[in-house]
């Protein structure tokens, strides 16, 4: 049992996305899993078990609450009923940090279940800094605001991403929740460096990283098009652009994401054992 | 040449249509395939969740029947919130629109039941009375008494066995279903919910209890419609599911 001011920060070290089939595993023995990151949305039912397992993990575990359906970067205004149930769900579970994604899902009312992506203009830039004001005012903390996996860009942006999140950030205050598995998804699909992405990326800005699996296929002409799936283990280069990038940023709070096909306890908390050795590599 | 959500959600929600210009590759080249990675994973997580919601549905039509309808539905009745645990409220109505499905008339009742074992499992919690609470009533008191309900307790009524389908579909060994009409309690008495057949007359008796009505009154309207209906009997469901939480007996 960790005391409250252990539970008030993700502490620099492994943890994953909760699945309810692990709770009995993580509650007896979490291994090298530190901290646990659930989706917003599957917490906003009025009670029974999901509430009751929260409840019961937060008195163990530091916490990240992390969005999927805020649509901060929807053309429309943010859908405010959405809004209150998150200030309630932060309210009441009160995490060590709450983040969203660069992306949009919500348009005319209909909710799309996937993080769709934007171009970055200035026109985006500003409607998101309001987006994102609006959330941190709401909700009366710092959010975290993420990198997206891009399988196409627009022929509009006048703004690279990682410019696009630094100003975003320095605009609005916003921390950033760095995914290094999209960073390689994105740079192999747009054909970009992603040790280049991650040097122009502001590292002082990032309260947390993301590592997870993704899918291989192909686009029209036969190139490599890599779909962001959570499915299975991280690849080989993502752990060493984890090795890259955190020897540049300095120890951070690393999470394991793996939605589909959810693996048994044991293979997820080997990969945040993989997580954590790499940690132990890098000087605080 | 800027590209509106609008045009993107259109584009991506009709295969047939176009994919937006002003979406590209790398190399300037129209998006293409690119773009299919999207509709794809709408498609993909949306149908993933009307089986996730609906089980015996999909069970009783069979994955590639679920697939083709929820394909259609997703499009039709896109979630209209991000709360994924109550998407598919329109399925039932759905499913009894469809001329294909006339034939299986059981299949909209059967996804009311799901979709409120659904709901009774995110319902808000409440702690339930004990049945010495109204032990210790006199009868008089308790034809006086107004009961107030678990939020997680709703009772769906149809003219097909939709309890025993559930069950068959659900739970190994369980008898075949036969046709009759059944009303079906649904309770939470801890995390799970759990389906009851109600006794005849049941179903009346707890929705006029729902509506304010006490006990006494309920048990007119019971018995008017159906003279067998046995309050003992509907009553020690209420309490063996947990789902009387509160009572005012000042009449």
């Amino acid at each position: 049992m960790l005391d409250s001011a252990a539970r008030d920060r993700l502490p620099a070290a492994p943890g994953v996305g909760y699945k309810p089939q692990h709770f009995a595993q993580i509650t007896a023995d979490p291994g090298s899993v530190k901290w646990l990151e659930i989706h917003a949305e599957n917490y906003m039912g009025d009670g029974g078990r999901p509430i009751a397992q929260l409840r019961h993990l937060s008195e163990k575990f530091a916490m990240s609450v992390h969005g999927v359906g805020l649509s901060i970067g929807g053309e429309g205004p943010l859908d405010t009923d959405h809004l209150a149930r998150l200030k309630h769900l932060v309210g009441w579970l009160n995490p060590a940090s709450f983040s969203e994604h660069l992306a949009w899902s919500t348009h005319d009312s209909h909710f799309y279940n996937d993080l769709l992506p934007l171009p970055y203009t200035d026109t985006s830039l500003q409607r998101i800094c309001d987006h994102i004001n609006e959330v941190q005012d709401t909700i009366g903390r710092r959010m975290l605001l993420e990198n997206p996996s891009s399988y196409l860009a627009f022929a509009e942006s006048t703004w690279s991403e990682p410019e696009f999140l630094a100003e975003i950030s320095r605009r609005t205050g916003c921390g950033l929740l760095l995914d290094v598995n999209n960073v390689f998804v994105s740079a192999t699909n747009l054909d970009f460096s992603p040790q280049g992405y991650i040097d122009a990326f502001p590292l002082d800005k990032v309260g947390e990283i993301h590592l997870g699996g993704h899918d291989e296929d192909e686009d029209d002409h036969g190139r490599p098009l890599l779909i962001d799936s959570h499915g299975r283990e991280v690849v080989d280069p993502v752990w060493a652009l984890l090795d890259y990038t955190l020897a540049k940023s300095g120890p951070k709070p690393v999470l394991i994401e793996w939605d589909n096909d959810v693996p048994d306890w044991p293979v997820l908390e080997a990969e945040a054992a993989r997580a954590a050795t790499a940690l132990e590599r890098v000087p605080a | 040449m800027s590209v509106s959500q609008t045009e993107f959600t259109r584009a991506m929600m009709d295969a047939g249509q176009p994919v937006p210009d002003g979406l590209i590759d790398h190399q300037d080249q129209p998006a293409g395939r690119r773009f299919s990675v999207y509709r794809n994973n709408v498609a993909v997580s949306l149908t993933e969740a009307m089986h996730s919601a609906f089980p015996v549905i999909a069970k009783l039509l069979g994955k590639q029947n679920m697939d083709g309808l929820a394909g259609i539905y997703l499009r039709q009745h896109p979630p209209s919130s991000p709360l994924m645990m109550f998407y598919g409220e329109h399925f039932p109505a759905f499913l009894e629109g469809m001329e294909q499905l006339q034939h299986l008339g059981y299949l909209g009742d059967e996804a009311r039941l799901e979709l409120a074992l659904r709901r009774a499992y995110h319902a808000a919690d409440a702690a339930p009375i004990t049945p010495d609470a109204l032990g210790a009533l006199t009868p008089d008191q308790l034809m006086n008494t107004r009961l107030t309900l678990a939020p997680a307790v709703q009772v769906i009524c149809s003219p097909w066995p939709i309890h025993a389908i559930w069950r068959f579909n659900t739970k190994d060994g369980a008898s075949k279903p036969e046709a009759r009409a059944e009303d079906v309690l649904v309770t939470r008495p801890e995390f799970d919910p759990i389906p009851q057949i109600l006794p005849p007359g049941g179903a009346i008796w707890i929705r006029a209890l729902m509506q304010g009505a006490t006990i006494g009154e309920a048990l007119e309207q019971a018995a008017a419609a159906d003279e067998t209906f046995d309050l003992g009997a509907t009553l020690a469901l209420l309490l063996q599911g947990g789902a009387i939480t509160g009572l005012d007996s000042k009449g």
